[in-house]
């Protein structure tokens, strides 16, 4: 893998890689094949699916844009049950409050369930460094852990990878048996990690939810292991976004499905739980100490911008990504960023720099399908056509300037615009030297498309003659 | 040294959101013309998927989204019935023990379990060792929700976080009256019941543990109970 200075060319590179790697193409394109069959009929179970869309996004904006007064509900709620909770304005006092907390309670080991959250702020590098065993539960995420690589689709980690490859993998890392039966090779992950759970002494997990009125956090999940993990460590450590708020539990009732829908095409995932303090006495088991961090990392930059803070909506279900047409194409790794696809795209240049990161808003059709497909009515795709303007906007770049103010003048003169299009098909005659080649003025056209030809005639000529025929 | 206060940039955090909203947002959304919920009322609930109104309905539809689910689900004549039930997947799945947890109806059934079958009740606390390897979990619940075929439980009335998830086959028992409609009549008689002092825990299990991470193939039994059981009893 070549790793380039500046995220456009890295992400030029990666795109045409992997939109090159045809066969796992056409896996990812069947895998979300499926996933569409499963969404629709779930979709079509509900009494109105597109009146649920409004219901939601109303609570999400409602919570979103109040959201100064429901983390401090949820705050005191909180707190009022036992649990602790950290406000982190970036990714190092996030890590520095979790690293604090694992020296000063003598943590060895640590078990995480799956949190996008703490691949954003690179949790597990920061407790590697430190010296502390750190092992993801999650299936998807435990695979791409041992293969060092980052999720391919934050709700689908290892949606990329084959079962021969994982098979392979496991051999490598695990030395288990050579096998080609998924529920095999769950069983081998479900072996290994089971007596990490119970030697764990520190759980880290994510949130999908904040719940303001009753002081809680809940987490969606298939697997159990987010269960596990915030069941038998005596710490659980919650890292969490601000914008993850619901003001009333209730509403998890509408939530809870729509994500389940929108993420998997499931009526409901296998274990949703809300998570309201440490154990409370009288109660069996659980652990002694309940933190949760919530992180800001420049999600207020976002909230500032009034006409994109919806994105703020996001219960990061995937399904615009499930949907986008060039998601299919280049893959997740080849974005470059934590969070892939189109609201990937969106949210990114808020969080790490529009001039970095402005060209993932161009990658993209406008198809709209991100829009349409979004639970929580995100304007996504006008999102990404305000990034693109707000980049001009910023910072000019003086070629395209330059091509704007001479096309600018040649549109605004008949005579020029006139001797340029008899001028073309001239022009044209050279082409041939130098097509597709480093000299050509529109080589990254000509390198995978024909250039049309100038028509010999042009319309005000045809226009011209068609009149003369008429008299 | 640590310059940040223990409850972290609390004051920064809070000062720039406050900030940000000072101007209003878009709406991308129609809303209804209903007034926001307060309280408990869910008016959303008309545009999710529909439930029978009878108690009838509702355990027809749970039985049929168990069966979807992949849950076992068994209506039993009578605790003494659902014992005997308990006892033939003992014998099937050649348990040694089983672990459990002291309420009414656990202990109502538990009487007439055979005493070939040990049994483990972790109510006193227990060794995370030593629950991993029971071969089941019995637990009792809050409520079972018709619309989705799930089963609502919390850290107080069924028995903890890890006898439920931490076995490989996980047992409910629920009285026919702990049928609800949907998640926001769970949630409310969650509300009625707790007034407020919620337990620590609160989860709705729709299903024995999943995945599809591998080639999206669906796999049972991923971290969680491989096989998951509801039992209604009068």
């Amino acid at each position: 893998m070549i790793h380039l200075q500046e995220p456009q060319e890295q992400f030029q590179h990666d795109a045409d890689r992997t939109t090159a790697d045809e066969p796992r193409r056409a896996a990812v394109r069947k895998a979300l094949g499926n996933y569409q069959i499963a969404r629709g009929k779930t979709e079509n179970a509900f009494a109105s699916w597109q009146h649920a869309r409004d219901a939601a996004a109303t609570i999400k904006y409602e919570g979103v844009n109040h959201l100064d007064r429901y983390l401090r509900e949820f705050e005191e709620k909180f707190t009022a049950r036992g649990g602790k909770v950290f406000w982190a304005s970036n990714s190092a006092q996030a890590r520095e409050y979790i690293l604090n907390l694992a020296r000063e309670r003598g943590v060895k080991s640590i078990v995480k369930s799956k949190a996008m959250t703490s691949e954003e702020i690179h949790l597990n590098d920061a407790l590697e460094k430190d010296g502390y065993h750190v092992i993801e539960s999650d299936l998807g995420e435990f695979i791409q852990q041992l293969k060092h690589e980052p999720p391919y689709h934050f709700v689908f980690p290892c949606m990329h990878l084959k079962r021969d490859e994982i098979s392979a993998l496991f051999e490598r890392e695990l030395g288990s048996a050579k096998t080609d039966s998924p529920e095999e090779l769950t069983m081998i992950a479900r072996r290994v990690l089971r007596q990490h759970y119970i030697n764990a002494d520190m759980g880290i997990s994510g949130g999908n939810f904040i719940v303001a009125e009753t002081g809680m956090i809940s987490i969606t999940e298939n697997e159990g292991n987010a269960r596990l993990t915030t069941a038998l460590p005596k710490i659980h450590v919650a890292l969490i976004g601000i914008e993850k708020i619901v003001p009333r539990l209730a509403d998890l009732s509408l939530f809870l499905p729509m994500l389940a829908t929108a993420g998997t095409g499931q009526q409901l995932t296998c274990y949703n739980s809300m998570y309201g303090g440490p154990r409370l006495a009288g109660e069996i088991d659980g652990p002694e100490e309940f933190h949760v961090v919530l992180l800001d990392n420049h999600r207020t930059r976002l909230l500032a911008d009034a006409e994109q803070r919806d994105a703020l909506h996001c219960i990061r279900c995937g399904a615009c990504l499930n949907v986008c047409p060039i998601f299919k194409n280049i893959g997740g790794h080849a974005y470059g960023t934590t969070y892939q696809g189109p609201i990937g795209s969106v949210i990114t240049p808020h969080y790490r720099g529009l001039q970095d990161w402005k060209h993932l808003s161009g990658a993209s059709s406008l198809c709209g399908a991100c829009t349409e497909a979004c639970p929580v009515k995100i304007d996504i795709h006008h999102h990404l056509l305000q990034n693109r303007r707000n980049a001009v906007a910023e910072k000019k770049v003086w070629w395209e300037e330059l091509i704007w103010f001479g096309f600018r003048h040649l549109m605004k003169r008949p005579w020029a615009y006139k001797l340029a299009v008899r001028l073309a098909p001239v022009g044209q005659l050279f082409h041939p030297f130098v097509y597709g080649t480093e000299l050509d003025p529109v080589q990254s056209w000509t390198k995978t498309r024909d250039f049309p030809e100038a028509a010999p005639q042009s319309f005000h000529d045809w226009w011209r003659e068609r009149k003369g025929a008429r008299k | 040294m640590n310059p940040l206060s223990p409850n972290g940039d609390r004051e920064a955090v809070l000062g720039r959101i406050t900030e940000a909203l000072r101007e209003e947002a878009p709406r991308h959304h129609e809303t209804p013309d209903k007034p926001a919920p307060t309280g408990l009322t869910a008016p959303f609930r008309e545009w999710l998927p529909p439930v029978g109104k009878t108690r009838k309905e509702q355990i027809a539809l749970f039985a049929k989204q168990s069966e979807g689910l992949k849950t076992e689900f068994h209506e039993c004549a009578s605790p003494e019935a659902a014992a005997k039930y308990i006892a033939d997947l003992a014998k099937k799945g050649h348990w040694k023990t089983l672990a459990l947890h002291k309420g009414q109806l656990t202990e109502a059934i538990a009487e007439y379990l055979p005493e070939t079958l040990a049994l483990l009740r972790i109510d006193d606390g227990y060794q995370k060792e030593v629950l991993e390897t029971c071969d089941a979990g019995f637990t009792e619940c809050e409520s079972l929700v018709a619309q989705t075929g799930s089963v609502c439980i919390t850290g107080r009335s069924s028995g903890g976080r890890a006898l439920s998830v931490l076995p490989p086959h996980h047992v409910v028992v629920a009285h026919k009256t702990q049928v609800v409609t949907d998640l926001a009549a769970a949630y409310e008689s969650l509300a009625e019941k707790y007034r407020g002092n919620y337990p620590s825990f609160i989860s709705f299990i729709t299903g024995p543990s999943r995945t599809g991470d591998i080639e999206r193939i669906l796999v049972l039994g991923a971290h969680g109970p491989k096989k998951l059981t509801v039992l209604l009893v009068p």
